[in-house]
């Protein structure tokens, strides 16, 4: 069969196919997302769906497994945090149809908020992991895990980083099978953790494990590389990759695949015939704590960075002292470019107007594209509503007058920020909660979320409605605004309502994100432009920080290809000067 | 064992995705083993991107450290800076000459350094300018001209033998094959 080119995310989807998955869910997150997105390209074969996060994600995956269906749930490396609850759970049931949970973590720190090495997750939960270091791999591990899941009645790990996710390389496809549902057979003391169940349950789960580990000493995940030298390389995953680039056949290597549980007499092996003996991998030393444990001497951390993301480069200089040299250097300052709001991005005008007023808010930001805009910190999934509460506290306690002002966007609202905003309204803390509302999962290329009207499937789905929701919790007219963002008096004036109210406040602004098609489609044609007999230079409308804005020969230019007719730069504008060019 | 390696930057929404699977399709094509690495998550935000295509008999790492690529394409002439380090010593620049402002710009912050190509042409040996963005607009859409760039690539490394126009066919939309040859076209006979 002839050979395609793939990304990681593509080969995990097609394996996934291939290994006979029936249900898919997730929460998107970078690097994780275009797995489920190009698992919904099977949606004939396979049910697949955005959950509202990662915890109700995995909660979905044991359902079907327990209920007999091959199924898997995928995550970003923090997403997996929110979903440990269940994964842990998923240790001690076992499953019926195989499961697999696939993680992405991201050294380098690509877009995340840290460098976590999930890897640990696998000894914690009691998880089989596997570790791909190419699409290949991706798709033949993805599509074994369901078999290996089922065997040993155990949940697998598919762990993946950034750079094997998003790297293409050339995929030999195959077939189908393994797709037939089991029946679903009541099990409650499998299936139901009560103390008594739980404690039954954890030496069955261990004898699963051990009884893998026997068998992961000959399971073809792991593979020894014996070209004569006196020097060993154990390595796994996109790491293997890097090794094999600067020390190509001129090492022994053993690359394990099945990370977890370890194939110690496998690892023992190969490194007592090693006069020297490096450990390769990105990150924490996991493979290396192992090595220790089992009495063998090796080098680690204390040569391979721990911090950042790794490559060839990186590798060749810890190893072997060389380093490839940067030949060139250019003089002159070249200025950053750090990604930005779009043009007509809604987010835009609830900045200009919540960032005037900074010094009167301490401000709580969210994982979004409004992280993209002002804030004064920001935690993860959620905590832009939850930490306003202690924030709030910390704040009254030393007598900072300062009013907190919190902000998740809708898909994070339903996500986890809901339950802040519970804690909000019960505890009656002076803050101003900001929903911004711009009707799709933005930041991770537009998904749908449970205030959208389709599901992933492409199927019409009814939308929940966040002013109803907010309105549910005991919210009324006095204390809720809904507002469109980038009407710059209706977005001040339910700003200003809410610094002047005492107690909880919700603002949400309301409008699509610009990047949505059906919103590209009606702004198409349209646009604004200078008179720059008008213009005066005082760059007023520069500093909403537009990508179609520019300053030159002293006035103000706005890009017609890039505006969207959004007309914010024209409400900042004093002298009239920002006009309706296009057809409106 | 020797590979070879490209890297591509430019601007999120300049069109390197299309250019890297192009090019992708037309290294295996030659028989080659082929990775490519794209960082995504911030692609349509104005952000500065890279890919990153290796290719040879057989390929390991998918992305290159600093002094290891072969040639850079630069969709952006700043960008084309940014990346100097990964240029291998005797390695070749092919950049646009288009202008984007970035967020220190646009804030007033920075001012757009327009003499930078003079100073990478005194640094580096092998460098072509390519006036892609001019050249797609004539031919009727500035959209192609990351094609324009593929094109002029083509010639640099001496990768004629792939069936280019079939694939261009095959990966671009019906009605964009014609604008899309002409600009191949254009930038091979630059």
């Amino acid at each position: 069969m002839s050979k395609v080119i793939m990304s990681g995310n593509e080969a995990v989807a097609r394996g996934a196919w291939e290994g006979g998955v029936t249900v898919a869910a997730a929460y998107p997150g970078t690097p994780s997302t275009e797995i489920l997105e190009n698992v919904a390209l099977y949606k004939d074969d396979i049910y697949c769906e955005w959950a509202p996060n990662e915890a109700v994600a995995a909660e979905v995956g044991l359902g079907a497994a327990v209920g007999g269906a091959r199924s898997m749930v995928t995550f970003k490396h923090v997403g997996m945090n929110v979903a440990t609850d269940p994964i842990f759970v998923a240790g001690y049931t076992g499953v019926n149809g195989g499961l697999v949970f696939v993680d992405a973590d991201d050294p380098g720190c690509h877009s995340s908020q840290n460098e976590q090495d999930n890897r640990w997750y696998a000894p914690h939960a009691k998880l089989a992991m596997l570790e791909p270091s190419d699409s290949q791999e991706c798709k033949d591990f993805m599509r074994d895990a369901f078999a290996l899941s089922e065997k040993y009645d155990t949940a697998v790990l598919l762990r993946m980083t950034t750079r094997v996710c998003h790297s293409k390389s050339l995929v030999e496809l195959g077939d189908r099978s393994g797709a037939d549902v089991k029946p679903y057979v009541y099990n409650k003391e499998k299936y139901s953790l009560l103390p008594a169940n739980a404690l039954k349950r954890h030496p069955i789960v261990e004898d699963n494990l051990r009884r893998l580990a026997e068998d992961a000493e000959t399971l073809p995940f792991n593979k020894v590389e014996d070209n004569g030298s006196d020097t060993g390389v154990i390595t796994s995953g996109i790491s293997y990759q890097y090794v094999k680039e600067v020390f190509g056949d001129s090492v022994n290597i053993l690359k394990l695949g099945l990370t977890y549980p370890f194939p110690e007499k496998l690892i023992s092996d190969f490194a007592s015939k090693q006069k020297t003996l490096y450990i390769v991998e990105e990150n924490d030393p996991f493979l290396e704590t192992e090595v220790k444990a089992l009495g063998f001497k090796c080098v680690g951390k204390d040569k391979i960075p721990g911090c950042g993301e790794l490559n060839s480069a990186v590798v060749k200089e810890a190893l072997t002292g060389v380093k490839d040299p940067s030949v060139y250097e250019v003089a002159g300052e070249v200025p950053s470019r750090p990604p930005m709001l779009c043009a007509g991005c809604p987010h835009r005008g609830f900045f200009d107007v919540i960032s005037r007023s900074h010094k009167r808010l301490v401000l709580a930001g969210d994982i979004g594209c409004y992280g993209l805009g002002t804030y004064d910190y920001s935690f993860c999934m959620g905590a832009g509503f939850s930490s306003t509460v202690g924030m709030a506290k910390a704040l009254e306690l030393q007598g900072d007058k300062r009013k907190v002002l919190g902000m998740v966007g809708d898909s994070t609202f339903f996500h986890s920020g809901v339950n802040g905003l519970f804690d909000i309204f019960s505890t009656q803390v002076n803050v101003i909660a900001c929903v911004l509302d711009n009707s799709i999962t933005a930041m991770t290329g537009h998904q749908d979320n449970p205030g959208t009207t389709k599901n992933l499937m492409g199927e019409d789905k009814p939308a929940i409605s966040i002013e109803a929701v907010v309105r549910a919790i005991g919210f009324t007219d006095e204390n809720i605004r809904v507002v469109d963002p980038l009407d710059i008096k209706a977005m001040q004036a339910a700003l200003n309502d809410g610094i002047n109210h005492t107690g909880p406040f919700v603002i949400i602004t309301k409008r699509p994100c610009a990047l949505i098609k059906e919103v590209r489609k009606a702004n198409a044609g349209k646009f604004y432009k200078v008179d720059t007999e008008k213009c005066t230079g005082c760059k007023v409308c520069i500093g909403v920080t537009c990508p179609a804005l520019s300053f030159e020969n002293g006035a103000a230019k706005i890009d017609p290809a890039q505006c969207t007719g959004c007309g914010l730069c024209a409400q900042k504008c004093h002298f009239g000067a920002i006009i309706k060019g296009g057809e409106f | 064992m020797a590979t070879t390696g490209i890297l591509l930057c430019g601007v999120g929404g300049q069109g390197t995705v299309t250019f890297s699977n192009i090019l992708t399709k037309g290294l295996m094509d030659l028989g080659y083993d082929v990775k490519m690495s794209e960082i995504h998550g911030m692609a349509q935000r104005g952000g500065a991107v890279t890919t990153q295509v290796r290719y040879g008999e057989k390929v390991y790492s998918p992305s290159l450290g600093f002094g290891q690529a072969d040639i850079i394409i630069s969709f952006e002439k700043c960008e084309a800076i940014r990346n100097i380090a990964y240029l291998r010593e005797g390695g070749i620049v092919i950049t646009d000459t288009c202008e984007l402002n970035g967020l220190p710009i646009l804030q007033g912050a920075a001012e757009y350094p327009h003499g930078i190509l003079d100073e990478l042409e005194k640094t580096v040996p092998n460098v072509m300018v390519v006036e892609a963005n001019k050249v797609a607009a004539e031919l009727g859409n500035v959209v192609v001209a990351n094609i324009v760039l593929l094109g002029a690539m083509v010639k640099a490394m001496h990768l004629e033998a792939a069936d280019w126009m079939g694939i261009i066919e095959s990966s671009v939309p019906p009605k964009t094959i014609d604008l899309n040859k002409a600009a191949f076209n254009a930038g091979y006979a630059m």
